[in-house]
């Protein structure tokens, strides 16, 4: 049972990973690369479907797809890998994903949160091992920024505005 | 200067409190040294060669004399009693102990400074001419906007995890003292047709390995248009620059890689789509930082020679230690950390509390640290100059040898760098020991020596006049010797003269080369002129005691 981090409150996750046990109907998340392998079988999945991808994927090419789709994992293999922050903030403030932004792979900690959450991720995977009380607490690190961002945060005070 | 106002304070709060409890989570065991470092070193914490060494950000070189009084204290109860000036305005010390960095952090945002951000693959501490805001032949001055940019990066949650470390450095004046061309974004402060504010950007400079001198993507960006603009470079870089190899991923591959005009093509694209989107920079924030940064209220008083009639020693102090102010009856004045005998760039906490104490009596208590590795006292009556000197006399800090040969540029080398191939140190000793004759540094003049320990190029051994850089050949300390360099207006990168020599061959190599200089040059010719009209031959045919051919 995987407990993630959505909005603020830690929750059992209930979407599944291509790979994990999916039954039919199950919401699952797939990834790109298989999805364009195969787009005939994934578009006509039974449940929700959400798509995960690596730092290379372009989420500009994703545009006409983002309105089908419930839930976008963006990976970060490791926590010194920052491409995922300017896809995230693609994705909601060029592409207007409004469905669940999520947080994947072995580079989510609790150190990086608080920058994804700015980001625009509204759900975090965090990687085996990490604390996810650790990780709400380390949301509220913070109640001052100097940059715009979305409001996972408990900002009370900004500089920058878009 | 500017003053933190609720936010800055708690920021910087919020930041010592949470590296306290990541420093916890590492000596607990939770954190492991891989895990840890990426976090230390967006706090300016390196692991080296004796010990941790800590890098205290000095914005654009500002200092109130409170904040180098706590530096001089911090340096005296955390540290060995002295610090490290670097080229880019910080602070280095090098034997704090690991268990307390988080409270050296939290006494330096006592007095509102930090070390965020001065390693780490983010944007690093922005850099500016030391002389900004008095210099004669300024366009506006580029602090406020150095500060601007700073909060804009500190901790921006899209940037902090770039693919290699990011300098941005900002000048104000054509003479370019700053060296922003050796930047990742130089900004030029311009005015457009109408005289509004805004910048010529230039991207794509940097030093290490690869040296490359930065290309201009923009002629006029309109100030109001920074962020936005600067959101869309570190962006193209953020998710294209090379992740697969150190060495190839600062932005200057990223831009050699897609020739710079795919490179400007693609920011401008990337700019037009996000500008909605990313950072405003409204006026009233402009002017809310431009009024930190006002001229002082200096007096009314007229230009006077202050060195008519003084003794020599005086005198020379007063032509190489001070420079022109904007304002007449004032002059600026270096403090220099070149004493022959010392290292370049070293000042102990005792000489930091007597310039905090005579810049509080003499420069409206600010201190500036310069890209030189030097102090400058920016604002100083030229009446008061005389006692200026006699107390900067009194904590050997006059030496008067601002420009010269000996006013050299020495990163920290293999005497507490891990990365190094060779002392620095030891060979900055020996040219300050042979060129230890005033009249004869006086006779050649303004010449810039910057020496670095390895590749990496701290020491911007490549934009010296004469740059030297060390070399590992086969487990001994070698130095090659580049001749050309420059970084102020007119950049250029230094040619190899010839075969690396020994260590204790440096000073005397040197000292063949400008013999070659003081036979060669015309009438009032700097060294580095000379070297351009007469180009490398006679230079190399010169330097080696035997031929190079046998050397
Ligand atoms: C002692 C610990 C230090 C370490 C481990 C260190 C490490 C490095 C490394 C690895 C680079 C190359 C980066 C690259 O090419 O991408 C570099 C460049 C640089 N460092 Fe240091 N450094 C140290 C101290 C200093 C000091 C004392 C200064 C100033 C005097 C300094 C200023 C610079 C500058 C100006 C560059 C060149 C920037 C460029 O490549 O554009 N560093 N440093
Ligand atoms: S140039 Fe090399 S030796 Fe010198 S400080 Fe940088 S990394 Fe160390």
């Amino acid at each position: 049972m995987r407990r993630i981090l959505r909005r603020r409150e830690i929750v059992v996750d209930d979407w599944t990973h291509l790979g994990e046990d999916a039954v039919d109907g199950a919401a699952l998340i797939v990834p790109l690369a298989e999805l364009r392998k195969d787009p005939g079988r994934w578009w006509q999945w039974s449940g929700r479907l959400g798509v995960r991808l690596t730092p290379v994927d372009r989420v500009e090419e994703l545009a006409d797809e983002l309105p089908r789709l419930d839930l976008v994992a963006v990976e970060f293999p490791t926590p010194v890998d920052g491409r995922g922050y300017s896809q995230g903030r693609l994705l909601r403030e060029r592409l207007g994903f409004r469905g669940e932004l999520r947080a994947v792979g072995a580079g989510v900690r609790q150190d990086q949160v608080f920058l994804l959450a700015r980001c625009g991720f509204d759900a975090i995977e965090l990687t085996d091992g990490e604390d996810p009380d650790a990780a709400r607490r380390a949301l509220q690190r913070y109640d001052v920024a100097y940059q715009p961002g979305s409001p996972e945060t408990a900002i009370r005070r900004q500089r920058f505005f878009a | 200067m500017y003053q933190y106002d609720e936010l800055d304070q708690a920021f910087v709060d919020q930041r010592v409190a949470e590296f306290r409890d990541q420093t916890r989570r590492h000596l607990a065991g939770q954190l492991s040294e891989d895990e840890f470092r990426p976090l230390r070193l967006r706090n300016g914490l390196y692991i080296q060669r004796h010990a941790p060494m800590l890098r205290i950000a000095i914005p654009y070189g500002l200092l109130a004399s409170p904040q180098l009084r706590k530096l001089a204290d911090i340096a005296r109860r955390y540290d060995r009693g002295f610090g490290h000036f670097t080229t880019r305005q910080n602070l280095q010390l090098n034997w704090p102990r690991l268990p307390e960095v988080p409270d050296i952090l939290a006494e330096l945002a006592t007095v509102q400074m930090h070390a965020i951000q001065t390693s780490g693959n983010c944007v690093r501490n922005v850099t500016a001419d030391h002389l900004a805001g008095i210099a004669r032949d300024e366009i506006d001055d580029p602090r406020p906007y150095c500060e601007i940019i700073r909060q804009w990066a500190t901790l921006h949650p899209e940037f902090t995890y770039l693919p290699r470390k990011f300098k941005i450095a900002v000048t104000g004046s054509p003479e370019d003292r700053a060296a922003s061309e050796v930047h990742d974004i130089g900004l030029h402060l311009a005015r457009d047709a109408q005289g509004n504010i805004g910048f010529t950007v230039l991207v794509g400079g940097g030093l290490g390995r690869a040296p490359v001198i930065g290309q201009v993507i923009r002629d006029f960006l309109p100030l109001a248009e920074l962020l936005a603009y600067l959101e869309a470079i570190l962006r193209v870089y953020n998710r294209h620059g090379r992740r697969d190899n150190l060495n190839k991923a600062r932005i200057k591959v990223l831009v050699k890689t897609l020739g710079v005009e795919r490179f400007r093509e693609q920011v401008e694209a990337e700019w037009q789509l996000s500008r909605e989107s990313a950072a405003r920079l409204p006026a009233t924030e402009v002017e809310r930082v431009r009024s930190f940064f006002r001229p002082q209220p200096y007096e009314a008083l007229e230009d006077f020679d202050a060195s008519a009639g003084r003794e020599p020693a005086f005198q020379a102090w007063y032509r190489y230690n001070t420079r022109p102010h904007r304002v007449s009856g004032y002059r600026a004045v270096f403090v220099s950390l070149k004493a022959h005998g010392q290292n370049p760039g070293d000042m102990s906490s005792q000489q930091m509390e007597a310039v905090a104490a005579l810049a509080e009596r003499v420069s409206f208590g600010l201190v500036r640290a310069t890209h030189n590795q030097n102090l400058l006292l920016a604002d100083v009556r030229q009446r008061g100059l005389y006692e200026v000197w006699l107390e900067l006399e009194r904590h050997q800090l006059a030496m008067p040898n601002i420009g010269t040969l000996t006013d050299m540029i020495a990163c920290p080398g293999l005497d507490f760098c891990s990365l190094a191939n060779a002392g620095t140190l030891g060979v900055a000793k020996q040219i300050q020991e042979r060129f230890d004759n005033l009249d004869y540094l006086y006779d050649l003049g303004d010449i810039e020596i910057k020496m670095s320990g390895c590749m990496n190029a701290c020491g911007h051994h490549h934009v010296g006049h004469i740059g030297i850089l060390g070399v590992d050949k086969h487990g001994e300390e070698w130095y090659q010797i580049t001749l050309g360099g420059s970084a102020n207006g007119f950049t250029a990168l230094g040619e190899v003269i010839g075969p690396s020599v020994p260590k204790n061959e440096v000073a005397a190599t040197i000292e063949r080369i400008v013999e070659v200089y003081r036979a060669l040059r015309a009438e009032g010719e700097r060294f580095i002129d000379t070297f351009r009209r007469v180009g490398l031959t006679p230079f190399r045919q010169s330097a080696y005691a035997t031929h190079p051919a046998a050397a």
